[in-house]
């Protein structure tokens, strides 16, 4: 009797929980996050770092973005956002959106196709020139390709293109490109900036806090659950994870936990929810090719030839870092090139030893060798995640007869002296701001772009970056992005060492986190996330 | 004395100007300028964009006028506009001037209740077991580097408590407030308190044989009262000179200290100016200490007349 009691207990008890509907979300409470530094300004537009994304992407909108419920950003995964609706002409040379009506500002006023095309105005120099809007421009190519932006009327704005380009829409997606206000002056946009966001913000105190709250007017009904986030700016890494594990924050920084520090967190917070992802940073070598015997392509071609990636993976990431070319190796990334073609490619080669002992020959015949070493300095910037991979690769230098020597460089000038020129060879970290060709080569390899830092000017390449540019079918842009890939590597334009791989965890009360698995500059509106407690 | 109080102050105005100077143009100085670093952060150098930002700033005027108008700010209490932040310097200095002056307080405080008592003690039981303990732990309030030390308070709070005692809200009530600064307090205060023991030491075992001492106890004073009537009084000068100089270098100790509890002070408000070249931050902030050093060297040559009665400054 009494055991079948108890079945059909535990009968009930099954039946009940297989029944219950999914956890449902809550409204409410303070998601408390770290911040690993000061941000040098809330202005997205300006800055070039996830310290700006992360903590203000959700005061902004875009007029499309990447759906935040998946983990991959993809060109099929784009989702309206004050854009309820586009369509490109048939030409595909002119791409226009209808707006959301009825979409406030923060500060009350009303949204429009003016403040649009106001953004991207300034974003193309065509601005007003008394403006302050926007005051530096890092990703000033991502739009050299955009004509005009032209308001056809307070719910419809058009971008015209000067050419086809695929990835356009993608760009427009990325956590990079928010609508501004433009009746907010630049000034407010760096320090307590105005947006049609989720969240509002209440305060920006230097070195020590960000505030948001709750936006009640947010267009989208229901979100966001959380009544607040307080991001505190705590730049010792240590005090973070201390943090963390003592309850004082609810979710550390994006990709501030690395893998031997994990288990120190694991161990401390049996609970925490940790989600290692491709961060799409890279660590790469600049190499001053102007400057002598650098502009020798043998040498460059040594130098690849000496690395072992593993090696840099094994010792900073636990033998967790992705290795690849240029672009983003698959899984993760869409465009990176698959294994057995990187194989083939200088930097990447499976016999290291065989490929050390070529290095080592070229370098003899330029008159090098072990009592007549080639002695060169490897700058980088004075912190810790630049300068670990730069001691590792004056070691496995020394493979080649090359001498290295570190010289850290204060963080603040860091590209002040590579755009000199003032270096022979650098340890450098590039993030991709999107898993697209157009992005990152663009931005980093094009010979017209600020940021290629390396002043890499192949016409060649830039030619074939025009061209995949182009290309509307995926697979063959693909097959171009290989051959752009494979043209990098060997003239040694960036040699990638590794695609980097990091942890962000969070408490098991916060709900709702997805982090994007080809770019941490995404997927920081929080609208989603919510607390469970 | 009032001749002499006089040629103080106007020794004090001197000194200040001299520093202003010498701050403005040794900023100037360093290699980079706010406009390097402000696009250096955004990973581009475009000279154009570049060339804007200074001539927004007004750092392509010339240097005397540049000058001229920081001066005469200060002059009419305007300490102009911090570069970062685009805010004015005094809401971004004033709220963090009480948090840094609580913590160097509290430490200061502390090294003066530790660190004099402990040190009569240590003289006064000289070559005991209790002095060579005291020896001990005032070495290694020496050596123990601030960083070090505060991590490992940190790592223990969150090991035997679940908790750590860093600023990450504002506090709500005074005595919470005097919780989480208590700590940081006492990382800072330690060094200072373990100087200001061993200095006590040895002033207290130099007096306590002198002829005056000899002569007090064949009196029949108490051993209290030669310790703390005779002997500490004549043994305090030195320490008041180094607590003075303590309490200018703790300026420096609160600069790891509040990294390490997170605590939004002035410190490290300036350190991460200076990186900034955030000018008119770091300027207005160091004349602010260059201030307080002057004003406690002032205070520390008052306390001397106090403490022994032979001193007097002349008219």
């Amino acid at each position: 009797m009494r055991t079948g009691l108890a079945f059909l207990a535990g009968t009930a008890v099954a039946l009940m929980v297989a029944v219950s509907p999914a956890l449902a979300q809550k409204q409410g409470g303070t998601l408390r996050i770290s911040h690993r530094d000061n941000p040098p300004s809330a202005s997205i537009h300006e800055e070039a770092t996830i310290s700006v994304n992360q903590p203000f992407m959700a005061v902004f909108n875009n007029l499309v973005f990447f759906d935040p419920k998946e983990k991959v950003n993809s060109p099929d995964k784009i989702v309206p956002d004050l854009a309820e609706s586009w369509s490109w002409n048939p030409d595909l040379t002119r791409l226009t959106f209808k707006l959301r009506q009825g979409v406030k500002w923060h500060d009350g006023k009303p949204f429009s196709a003016k403040d649009v095309k106001c953004t991207w105005d300034a974003l193309i120099g065509k601005g007003d020139e008394k403006s302050d809007l926007i005051r530096k421009n890092p990703r000033k190519v991502w739009y050299d390709n955009l004509k005009e932006v032209t308001a056809d009327s307070d719910t419809e704005v058009t971008f015209t293109l000067g050419r086809p380009q695929p990835s356009f829409l993608s760009m427009l997606a990325a956590g990079y490109s928010p609508v501004y206000a433009c009746h907010v002056s630049g000034r407010d946009m760096r320090s307590k900036p105005i947006g049609t966001g989720p969240f509002k913000v209440v305060d920006f105190k230097r070195n020590e806090s960000i505030r948001l709250v709750r936006n009640p007017d947010y267009w989208k009904k229901g979100r966001p659950y959380l009544d607040a986030i307080d991001w505190k700016i705590v730049p010792n890494r240590s005090t973070r994870m201390l943090g963390f594990a003592a309850g004082e924050f609810d979710m550390t920084f994006d990709s501030d936990v690395t893998f031997p520090l994990l288990k120190d967190i694991k161990a401390q917070k049996a609970d925490a929810v940790c989600e290692a992802r491709p961060t799409n940073v890279s660590s790469n070598i600049l190499i001053n090719r102007d400057s002598p015997p650098f502009d020798k392509p043998e040498i460059r071609k040594a130098m690849v030839m000496a690395l072992d990636n593993k090696v840099f993976s094994d010792i900073l990431a636990q033998g967790n870092d992705l290795d690849g070319a240029a672009m983003l190796p698959p899984p993760a990334g869409f465009w990176g090139m698959p294994k057995e073609m990187l194989a083939t490619i200088p930097g990447h080669a499976t016999d290291v030893e065989k490929s050390r002992a070529e290095a080592r020959k070229i370098m003899e015949g330029l008159g090098y060798s072990k009592d007549k070493p080639l002695k060169v300095k490897v700058a980088t910037r004075n912190i810790a995640i630049y300068r670990d991979p730069a001691v590792l690769l004056i070691d496995q230098l020394k493979n080649i007869h090359i001498e290295g020597e570190l010289e850290p460089i204060d963080t603040t000038v860091w590209y002040t002296k590579i755009q000199r020129k003032d270096y022979m060879i650098g340890m450098n970290l590039t993030g991709v701001g999107v898993d697209d060709p157009d992005v990152n080569f663009y931005e980093n390899y094009f010979s017209k772009s600020d940021r290629n830092y390396t002043a890499y000017n192949n016409q060649e390449v830039d030619k074939l970056i025009d061209q995949q540019s182009a290309e509307q079918d995926r697979e063959k842009r693909r097959k171009l992005v290989w051959e752009v890939e494979k043209n990098l590597a060997e003239d040694g334009a960036r040699p990638i060492i590794g695609h980097n791989v990091a942890n962000t965890c969070w408490d098991s009360k916060v709900k709702g986190v997805v982090l994007q698995h080809n770019s941490i500059y995404n997927g920081w509106r929080f609208e989603d996330v919510w607390l469970d407690r | 004395m009032g001749a002499y109080l006089t040629r103080r102050f106007l020794l004090m105005a001197l000194t200040l100007f001299g520093m202003s100077v010498l701050i403005f143009v040794m900023l100037r100085l360093v290699p980079g300028n706010i406009a390097d670093i402000l696009v250096d952060a955004a990973g581009i150098a475009d000279p154009k964009e570049k060339a804007k930002i200074i001539a927004e700033l007004g750092l392509d005027r010339p240097i005397v006028e540049q000058y001229g108008q920081w001066i005469g700010g200060l002059a009419r209490g305007d300490l102009g506009f911090a570069y970062v932040s685009e805010r004015p310097a005094l809401e971004e200095i004033a709220p963090r001037i009480p948090i840094s002056a609580k913590l160097a307080g509290m430490a200061l405080v502390l090294s003066v209740l530790i660190g004099v008592p402990f040190g009569v003690i240590s003289a006064v039981r000289q070559n005991t077991a209790l002095d060579y303990v005291l020896r001990v732990i005032s070495l290694s309030g020496l050596s123990l580097p601030a960083f070090w030390l505060g991590l490992l308070v940190l790592m223990a709070s969150v090991h035997w408590f679940g908790t750590i005692p860093i600023y990450s809200n504002e506090p709500r009530s005074f005595l919470q407030e005097v919780g989480l600064l208590a700590i940081p307090a006492a990382v800072v205060g330690f060094r200072s308190s373990a100087l200001v023991m061993r200095l006590t030491r040895s002033s207290m075992l130099e007096v306590l044989r002198q002829d005056y001492i000899r002569t007090a106890r064949s009196k029949g004073a108490s051993q209290a009262s030669i310790n703390y009537n005779h002997a500490l009084r004549n043994a305090l000068l030195p320490v008041v000179t180094i607590i003075g100089i303590e309490a200018a270098f703790l300026v420096g100790g609160l600069i790891v200290t509040e990294t390490v509890f997170n605590i939004p002070g002035v410190a490290r408000f300036l350190v991460e100016a200076i990186l900034w070249r955030d000018y008119p931050i770091v300027q207005n902030l160091v004349m602010l200490i260059a201030f307080v050093v002057i004003m406690v060297n002032f205070l520390v040559d008052m306390a001397y007349m106090a403490l022994d009665p032979r001193i007097k400054y002349a008219d």
